[in-house]
């Protein structure tokens, strides 16, 4: 009934191939846009933006990352973190070498940074495949860490090796350091998410993302219908690279403030941003959005719930939200596979049929 | 004989003897895939949570007696009594069999055929449950394993080479217990899987699925028979590195150290995680000695999977993996 | 059903809000994951020292505690998801037991004028009051402990090193890089030569290191790690036969959990200490009587009167008394996390005033100032008895070699200084 395609037509070519090509789809895309620029940043206060907003929308651009390598370029890869690293470091180095500079240009540059790390570290993947490549992709994650970890010029020579951000303004409010208002962070990360969002959705409906996608739905036929995997798997891995550079970047400059290689960027890091990409769904921009959100939120929901409203032991509480996030993470694979963009396609061909199912 | 050479044959016999603690939670991973094609991620918790209960089991504590407390105020802790070591191994065999059969019904059932990738997944909801249940019923503290097994240095070996070398040799007794157990359980493990009825039913699987079902070969039963096995084999393994370091969350790291092994040796073979723990545990250690020192130590992390993915530039399916055949 | 669901959710995300007015001191704390085995008896501590003051006094000043406890796994997402629910509360202080959390929390509790307290761990040079307005680690830092065990070690050699070799073995992180530069300058001022053996976290895994060390033969061994990798050391030291002796661990490396896994081949394990120990002090009678007794005990009540735990009543008490003090100040009893911070920073702890609260030379007096947030960094060296399975002081305090460690913590401090842009006070 309210969500229908029938009168939506379409007369031009570029309306046709529009990313949203039925209006009500539209119309709410438009409508959370403003809701995330316009009403949020009004509302939001210090715990709502470091305890959900801003982990998500970091997550969410890690997430959309991996998606593309692993979702639409078929590589599994486990050196998230490790890349994350590289992007948080090649911010810092950055910011304290060049303070006067813009931190966004300093952003993306990290970003750059890091998807030539990531071509490097994708060569293997013309050779290796499956999960030999997820494992071996786990060297750059060990490899980069020790790295940061252990020559001193990554971080400039402090005492224990933690780099802590400088402050720096842009338009005249600060967006990195301890003085940046909750609303500051959060825009910040909202307008570079919805820049490379869009970037992403428009890479894998073109011929970059056909040219990915056969790769992964099989190579040698890839191949030889004329499709370089050369070609596509490392530029699968710069762009992938790129935008989880930027996250990275963000994380640490915009979200921690301060960070410590092994602890900030370690493995676990890597494991739980597929996992957003699984549960989200594989292949899909919504899908990393909806699994960032909810691998976020879930374990902050959970210990409220137990700790704030039961009242249980912190421990116990921590414990029982382990056991909670992994069967649920169980029950979603068995319920359905392909993730929360599967759930969320089907829930939009039930909303088409209502109020009047076959 | 020049002492740097001295000292590097020391390092290699340490690291075959470190290889040999890594095969130990390899050869868990290596069984599940070769059956169900699933890669275990939970075997490091699986070996986490079989010590817990082990020590548990031993020392007669109660299970979920925190919880029990928190809810109704009570101050439970231990049944008093305390088992014979071989018992508890015993009783917690049976435990890791049981929780076989649990994970059959609740998750690999349901999961039949699909993609190897949420199979993988599912394996790591798997260890998050494991890890908060084992927690749950056992306590987060740590806990000391003893079964009896000796430890320090075996003096027998540093009397005999200080004799031939005129340096005597640092070899952990508790490595050669456990280099004699890998050995041990690798040719029960051959014999079971040659020679009796339920092993050739596994190898069956592990060679076609399909074709297994069609001779009459039940699925699920090689499904609960192998993870049996791979959690008699985490238990094996948690003993060893609980003995080591003490029963506590830490212990289900040791998977990351079985990952390279697994790499190296190819996912499908048995030998293959023998072979490959032993090059890995020789190269990193090597590695750490002679280069570790130039570029400020702690190399032994990433050098693994450094190896691991040289060996892999060159034959993709790892040492004695099945060949990979692509067809279109 | 369905707006209860979403009040359900919406009543989930927000943080729950105790009672106002209550002094508000959360306990973020670690009961889960790799560390958990040293946060556990240290949350335990911590809580029910408050938990006594709640019962027997009423709390401080006439004014509840309430200690929110906070599970931070020991990492820094949580830490600051904990700190950012916490904050709204009212905390008075923040004392999180992790260096990483720390270095999280210094430029945020600056900017949101709320202290912390990092007794013995955290960013050293936050001992300059200069340049740390909000950031108090007394008693000791981590470059006091370092200093101290070479002290001891010149003790024990007759006030002599030259020549001797002492190996660093340390986690490789923020935490375990932190005595490297202090125990270098000492060793440039002692003459003895300082080898470096970083273990990768979490540890389990250290046969190249401790191989080293019996190729090397270190006079002695010193030790910074945390979790899993202390107990492995311990155990590697007894399979190499290193003579424990002269095996000295930071205070981090001393507590039950580090040596009973290792059996018998721990005694005689070294280890610093910042405070006493044990069941012997008196206020272990009131706890008993009020709190555990009364079946109010932290946890499962079955850490009382370890090393942690008597940690975790050390950073309490400090805490508790720094509100008193603060509560004098303000001349009202319902003090905030500013007036909370003056009362840390005039905080006098003399011998009397322990033995008044049941924990007779558990620590050491110290007397904190405008300048000076770091206290006298003394400590004391414990050594394990795996019989009695105890642990003996076996020294008084010692104090550290000040003339090394103060120009290394201005130098830290002012870089800090510059970096933040922080202009130093107490001029």
């Amino acid at each position: 009934m309210l969500y229908r395609e029938a009168g939506d037509f379409k007369t031009t070519y570029s309306e046709d191939s529009q990313t949203f090509p039925i209006r009500f789809d539209r119309l709410g895309f438009y409508v959370t846009l403003l809701v995330a620029f316009g009403l949020v940043p009004l509302f939001i206060n210090d715990y709502w933006a470091n305890a959900v907003f801003v982990p998500f929308l970091i997550y969410a651009i890690a997430a959309i990352g991996l998606n593309i390598l692993v979702g639409y370029a078929g590589q599994v890869s486990l050196g998230t973190g490790g890349f994350m690293a590289v992007g948080a470091y090649a911010v810092y180095k950055l910011m304290t070498s060049f303070p006067d500079v813009p931190v966004l240009i300093h952003v993306l540059l990290a970003g750059g940074i890091t998807a030539l790390v990531g071509v490097l570290f994708g060569l293997p993947s013309l050779r290796i495949k499956g999960f030999y490549l997820a494992v071996a992709t786990l060297a750059a994650q060990f490899f980069l860490v020790w790295l940061f970890n252990k020559v001193p010029w990554f971080y400039n020579y402090s005492a224990s090796g933690q780099i802590t951000v400088p402050q720096s303004k842009m338009l005249g409010f600060y967006v990195t350091g301890a003085q940046t208002s909750a609303s500051a962070k959060y825009l910040f990360c909202l307008v570079i998410l919805t820049l490379l969002a869009v970037i992403a959705r428009n890479l894998t409906r073109g011929t970059v993302g056909r040219k990915w996608m056969a790769i992964r739905d099989m190579d040698i036929a890839a191949e030889i219908i004329g499709v370089n995997p050369l070609n596509a798997k490392l530029t699968a891995f710069a762009v992938s690279s790129f935008f989880i550079g930027v996250a990275g970047a963000l994380f640490f400059a915009v979200y921690l403030g301060a960070a410590e290689v092994t602890e900030a960027f370690g493995i676990q890091k890597s494991f739980l941003i597929l996992f957003m990409v699984i549960i989200g769904g594989l292949g899909s921009i919504f899908g990393s959005f909806a699994g960032a959100a909810f691998l976020v939120l879930l374990p902050v929901f959970l210990k409220n719930v137990l700790v704030g409203q039961l009242g249980w032991p912190t421990d116990l509480a921590a414990h029982l939200e382990l056991m909670i996030v992994g069967a649920l993470i169980v029950g979603f694979l068995i319920a359905e596979p392909h993730g929360m963009a599967q759930l969320w396609r089907l829930a939009k061909e039930k909303l088409r049929l209502w109020p009047f199912p076959h | 004989m020049p002492e740097q050479l001295l000292y590097a044959m020391e390092v290699t016999l340490n690291g075959l003897m470190a290889g040999v603690m890594y095969s130990l939670v390899a050869l868990g991973f290596v069984l599940i895939f070769k059956a169900s094609g699933v890669f275990n991620y939970a075997q490091g918790v699986l070996a986490l949570f079989a010590a817990l209960t082990l020590v548990g089991l031993k020392n007669g504590q109660i299970p979920f007696a925190h919880v029990i407390n928190a809810i109704f105020g009570t101050d439970l802790h231990t049944f008093g009594w305390k088992l014979p070591a071989l018992l508890a191994i015993l009783l917690a065999a049976g435990v890791m069999v049981l929780l076989a059969v649990i994970i059959e019904k609740l998750v690999l059932k349901h999961l039949v055929s699909q993609a190897p990738i949420i199979l993988f997944m599912a394996t790591i909801g798997l260890a998050y449950f494991l890890e908060g249940l084992g927690d749950v019923m056992w306590g987060a503290d740590i806990k000391k394993l003893d079964v009896g097994l000796p430890q320090g240095i075996s003096e027998t070996i540093e009397t005999l080479t200080d004799r031939w070398f005129g340096y005597g040799f640092f070899i952990d007794n508790l490595d050669i217990v456990a280099t004699l157990v890998a050995v041990v359980l690798v040719a029960s493990l051959t014999i079971f899987s040659q020679y009796s009825k339920q092993g050739r039913a596994l190898r069956a699987v592990a060679d076609d699925h399909q074709a297994a079902l069609s001779v009459g070969i039940s699925l699920r039963f090689i499904w609960v028979l192998v993870w049996s096995i791979a959690g008699f084999v985490a238990l094996v393994a948690g003993i060893m590195w609980g003995t080591k370091s003490g029963v506590q969350f830490s212990l289900s790291l040791i998977a990351l150290k079985a990952l390279p092994v697994l790499m190296l040796g190819g996912f499908t073979s048995i030998p293959g995680a023998i072979v490959g723990g032993l090059i890995i545990g020789v190269g990193e250690k090597l590695f750490e000695f002679s280069i570790g020192p130039m570029v400020g130590g702690a190399t032994e992390n990433w050098f693994a999977y450094v190896l691991a993915l040289l060996f892999l530039v060159f034959r993709p399916q790892g040492l004695f993996g099945e060949k990979i055949i692509e067809r279109v | 059903m369905k707006t209860k669901f979403v009040s359900l959710v919406v009543a989930g995300m927000c943080a729950a809000a105790p009672a106002m007015a209550d002094l508000v001191i959360p306990n973020l704390s670690y009961r889960t994951g790799a560390y958990a085995p040293g946060g556990i008896p240290y949350a335990d501590g911590f809580n029910d020292y408050f938990a006594l003051l709640n019962a027997r006094d009423g709390g401080i000043g006439g004014e509840k505690i309430s200690v929110p406890e906070c599970e931070t796994a020991y990492n820094t997402e949580k830490g600051v998801e904990c700190y950012e629910a916490t904050k709204g509360l009212g905390s008075l202080v923040y004392n999180p037991l992790s260096t990483g959390i720390t270095y999280q929390l210094i430029p945020k509790a600056l900017a949101d004028k709320i202290p912390l307290y990092t007794p013995g761990y955290g960013r050293t040079s936050a001992a300059n009051g200069k340049v740390f307005e909000w950031v108090f680690n007394y008693p000791a830092n981590y470059w006091d402990g370092a200093s101290v065990a070479i002290k001891y070690l010149l003790d024990q050699n007759g006030g002599d090193l030259a020549g001797k070799k002492i190996a660093l073995i340390y986690h490789n992180s923020a935490y375990g890089k932190e005595p490297i530069r202090t125990l270098q300058d000492l060793a440039a001022k002692h003459g003895f030569t300082l080898s470096e053996l970083p273990v990768d976290a979490p540890g389990q895994e250290q046969k190249s290191q401790w191989l080293q060390i019996r190729r090397d033969k270190p006079d002695y061994v010193l030790m910074w790690g945390w979790g899993v990798m202390n107990q492995v050391a311990v155990q590697e030291a007894a399979n190499i036969k290193f003579p424990m002796e002269n095996f000295i661990g930071v205070w981090w490396s001393g507590s039950e959990n580090d040596v009973v896994p290792a059996g018998a081949g721990a005694d005689g394990y070294k280890s610093l200490a910042m405070h006493g120990t044990g069941m012997d002090y008196p206020v272990y009678a009131d706890l008993k009587q009020y709190v555990y007794d009364a079946g109010n005990a932290s946890g499962n009540g079955d850490q009382i009167g370890s090393v942690l735990y008597s940690r975790g009543v050390y950073a309490a008490m400090v805490i508790a008394e720094a509100a008193r003090k603060a509560q004098e100040l303000a001349g009202t009893s319902a003090i905030n996390a500013v007036q909370m911070r003056d009362g840390l920073e005039a905080l006098e702890i003399t011998e009397e005033r322990m033995a008044e609260l049941g924990l007779p030379n558990f620590g050491q007096p110290f007397a904190a100032s405008c300048v000076d947030h770091g206290g006298p960094g003394a400590a004391m060296l414990q050594q394990w008895d795996a019989t009695a399975q105890k642990w003996n002081l076996i020294t008084g305090f010692i104090a550290p070699d000040q003339e090394v460690l103060d120009p290394l913590i201005i130098a830290d401090s002012e870089a800090f200084a510059a970096e933040a842009g922080i202009t130093q006070r107490c001029n």
